[in-house]
């Protein structure tokens, strides 16, 4: 670990209820990425893996233990402002991709800057995001398919949209969450490369949870989970 | 942002929104019809009764009254300060009529109404509802020739195209008076003739009645045909006959003629029925007829006919006497209770007949001192001032609406209450539209996880369905009111339509007495009926948008 981290995890521990008694997932992980890293977090089902993701991007609150963003704590920030940081600063990515089924692909990615600003304010930068949007698609192959619904995508279509619209916001942060699970393997080395050119060429900080170890030496650095601890780094 | 856009996707794919927008749609539509009838209703019931009472009553509480009403109309105009248009004043009490159908003697119970032709028209519309053309411009208490409107005058469209036909109003008046004086006449020669009559070879009545009447009319007029037995009348006139009398009789006629100067022939002299009236009297059309289902009105007595009014002095104790009065007029306010209550006669008569005069000095008395007041003067202030000017122990004070209080507060009652009822239709369409976005939350559930994982705040969650609640409250509120004023400005067309289809009758003008269903929408109510509706369907759809805005993000995104 390094104390320039951009997103660092420290001594957290996270329990689920779990029929009559209580599940600890997490049991005391410490995790930084450095600014421009590109981290593997590999382990077993039920190893903590996406539970440690979901702390890090703010989507759940650690039992104890603390999330630093940029040196700043903040997983004690008032609900407000952590909606704010996963809108503005961290980026997600999903095994399911998780696109809004009502919206096309183009309105999918704008959907972050949409959340973002209120109408009038939508009325003005309307027109430059719709132009990064269809950059970002562009950028992943899918500038012909602007207006397609999700249901009309592939499984690796739906991943790069999934991927433009974690992107659309400049994340300080990528977390993506078994990104190729879904995919075939064509799709999913698609979308590791894509992966890997972002932080190559971009510079951005990716942590990347995956079961697979090969995927996971597509990162430049691999942290294994076991049993709720960092097994080793 | 993207709550406005999600709401308008939601409204777009979720079908199942649509039975939300057509609950308070039916709902928003059936309370602006219901609501524009009964305030079509309201208004009708109001301008009938508004349109026989005046503004204000004055009113003594006994029965004999008080006296010299001019110096109480001075009185009136000093108290009341400048706020009155016009006052006339009345004599009324209570009396039976009895008139004879077919050889019976009816009696009804009636308001007897002593009223200044003159002056009477200041103050109401009675006027207007009179079936004489020429006794809607100027009263008269003098019997008419003919002319008596044979369909309802204040029917909409043309006449006897939608009102009710009244064939036996052709003959009222003169002829048929004449008429009914010949065959009493030829009765009572049959009754006398009784002994004979075996022998002679038998007529039918109407050429015995022709008969009569060619005898009885020196210049050969044509005999007028009966109350309802079809035929129109005859166009002749009783001064027809003027060349068979004398200068002097036609004067004495003249005379008798008019109810203010006497009320039967002077002493010695022999009354003829088919030339003279006695005091004119002008009933509600209630007393006297009757709407068949066909709409059409058959009449008991008509114009001409005699009947007998029995009435109390006003002395102490009250005495009953009793007279016979010529029936010149009906009057149809549509509002039956007056129609089948009121009888009016000219004051001065009425004031004769019960003693209302002061014997010393002249000084008429009277009940009552109707009031119209300029537009736009407060009813009830006029009405303190006159109740503080004058002590209450003598004198009454009321307006049209406290006359009508009771009736009034009763259909504002059944209003309310209805109102409520309805209203109950949009809450159930409110249970609909919890019940359903319920519905759409559990089905949404991982796109609202997806939207806090993109930094949607539970807020704004919330807003999603609130927004959604509004677009339904909106739209359906919007269909509704097109619908319901598609509805009520066509309900007539409607009702002659589900007639035709049912074969039945769904309005019967014979109940109703009048022609068209009344509706008036009124934008105050239609302003409340849609902001209601509106905040039902926010205020449903208020509770899946808390659950769906308390949704865990992971828990969420983890939703099948």
């Amino acid at each position: 670990m390094t104390d320039d981290a951009m997103l660092r995890v420290r001594d957290v521990r996270k329990s689920y209820r779990s029929g009559g008694g209580m599940l600890e997932v997490l049991r005391g992980v410490d995790f930084a990425i450095e600014p421009g890293g590109f981290a593997a977090v590999i382990g077993q089902s039920g190893s903590g893996k996406s539970t440690l993701l979901h702390l890090m991007g703010l989507l759940d609150a650690p039992d104890s233990g603390e999330v630093h963003l940029d040196g700043v704590r903040i997983d004690n920030l008032p609900a407000t402002r952590r909606d704010r940081l996963r809108n503005t600063a961290i980026g997600m990515v999903f095994q399911s991709y998780h696109l809004l089924p009502e919206l096309n692909a183009l309105e999918n990615v704008l959907a972050p800057l949409m959340v973002r600003h209120s109408v009038l304010e939508w009325m003005r930068v309307r027109a430059s995001a719709r132009e990064r949007a269809r950059g970002l698609l562009d950028r992943f192959g899918l500038g012909g398919r602007l207006h397609h619904k999700p249901r009309q995508l592939s499984g690796g279509e739906m991943q790069r949209v999934a991927i433009a619209r974690a992107l659309v916001t400049e994340p300080s942060v990528l977390l993506a969450d078994e990104p190729t699970g879904n995919l075939d393997e064509a799709s999913g080395a698609g979308i590791l490369d894509a992966l890997c050119e972002l932080n190559r060429r971009d510079g951005l900080s990716i942590v990347l949870v995956t079961h697979d170890a090969a995927i996971a030496r597509r990162a430049a650095r691999i942290v294994r989970l076991a049993a709720g601890r960092v097994a080793d780094a | 942002m993207y709550k406005l856009l999600l709401c308008w996707r939601y409204l777009r794919t979720r079908w199942i929104a649509l039975v939300c927008v057509a609950s308070v749609m039916l709902g928003v539509a059936t309370m602006i019809v219901v609501n524009a009838v009964m305030a079509g209703f309201a208004h009708e019931m109001q301008s009938r009764i508004h349109g026989i009472l005046s503004d204000l009553v004055f009113e003594s509480h006994s029965l004999s009254g008080f006296q010299d009403p001019k110096w109480h109309m001075e009185e009136i105009s000093r108290a009341a300060g400048g706020d009155i248009e016009g006052m006339t004043p009345t004599v009324a009490v209570p009396a039976m009529l009895s008139f004879q159908v077919r050889g019976q003697w009816l009696t009804r119970q009636v308001m007897f109404i002593g009223i200044d032709e003159s002056t009477h028209s200041l103050v109401s519309d009675f006027g207007s509802y009179l079936q004489h053309p020429e006794n809607r411009r100027q009263l008269s208490f003098t019997l008419r020739d003919s002319g008596y409107d044979t369909f309802d005058s204040q029917a909409e469209g043309q006449a006897g195209e939608n009102g009710p036909t009244r064939p036996a109003m052709a003959g009222a008046g003169w002829p048929h008076r004449r008429m009914r004086v010949a065959r009493e006449k030829l009765w009572r020669e049959k009754m006398g003739a009784r002994g004979d009559a075996a022998a002679e070879p038998a007529r039918p009545i109407d050429q015995q009645v022709d008969a009569v009447l060619a005898a009885t009319n020196a210049n050969g007029e044509q005999p007028a045909a009966t109350d309802d037995s079809a035929g129109p009348p005859s166009d002749s006139t009783s001064d027809s006959t003027s060349d068979s009398t004398s200068d002097s009789t036609q004067a004495a006629v003249a005379a008798r003629r008019d109810p203010f100067r006497a009320v039967r022939p002077e002493e010695g002299d022999t009354m003829d029925p088919a030339k003279e009236q006695f005091t004119g009297i002008v009933p509600g059309i209630g007393l006297a007829s009757f709407r068949d289902s066909d709409g059409v009105d058959r009449f008991l007595v008509l114009p001409g006919d005699d009947v007998k009014i029995t009435f109390p002095t006003a002395g102490t104790p009250p005495k009953a006497v009793s007279d016979t009065f010529t029936i010149i007029d009906f009057y149809e306010s549509k509002m039956s209770e007056y129609d089948s209550n009121f009888v009016f006669v000219p004051i001065a008569a009425l004031q004769r007949m019960r003693g209302m005069f002061d014997p010393q000095t002249g000084i008429p008395s009277v009940n009552s001192i109707q009031i119209r007041l300029k537009p736009g003067a407060d009813l009830n202030v006029v009405r303190d001032r006159l109740r503080k000017a004058f002590p209450a122990e003598m004198y009454a004070v009321s307006t049209w609406r406290d006359k009508q209080g009771p009736l009034l507060s009763a259909v504002d009652m059944e209003m309310a209450v209805l109102n409520i009822l309805l209203f109950l239709i949009i809450a159930v369409a409110g249970f609909g539209i919890l019940a359903i976005f319920f519905m759409i939350v559990v089905e949404k559930t991982r796109d609202i996880g997806i939207l806090k994982s993109l930094g949607a705040g539970s807020a704004g969650i919330a807003g999603i369905f609130l927004g959604y609640g509004l677009f339904l409250g909106l739209v359906g509120a919007g269909v509704g009111l097109a619908l319901g004023l598609a509805i009520t400005w066509n309900i007539n067309a409607i009702r002659t339509g589900v007639e035709w289809c049912t074969g039945q009758r769904v309005f019967d003008p014979s109940i109703y007495y009048f022609f068209k269903i009344p509706t008036i929408v009124d934008p105050f109510t239609v302003a409340w009926i849609i902001a209601g509706a509106v905040g039902i369907a926010v205020a449903a759809s208020v509770l899946p948008a808390l659950r769906a805005a308390r949704l865990h993000p992971v828990e969420a995104l983890r939703h099948d």
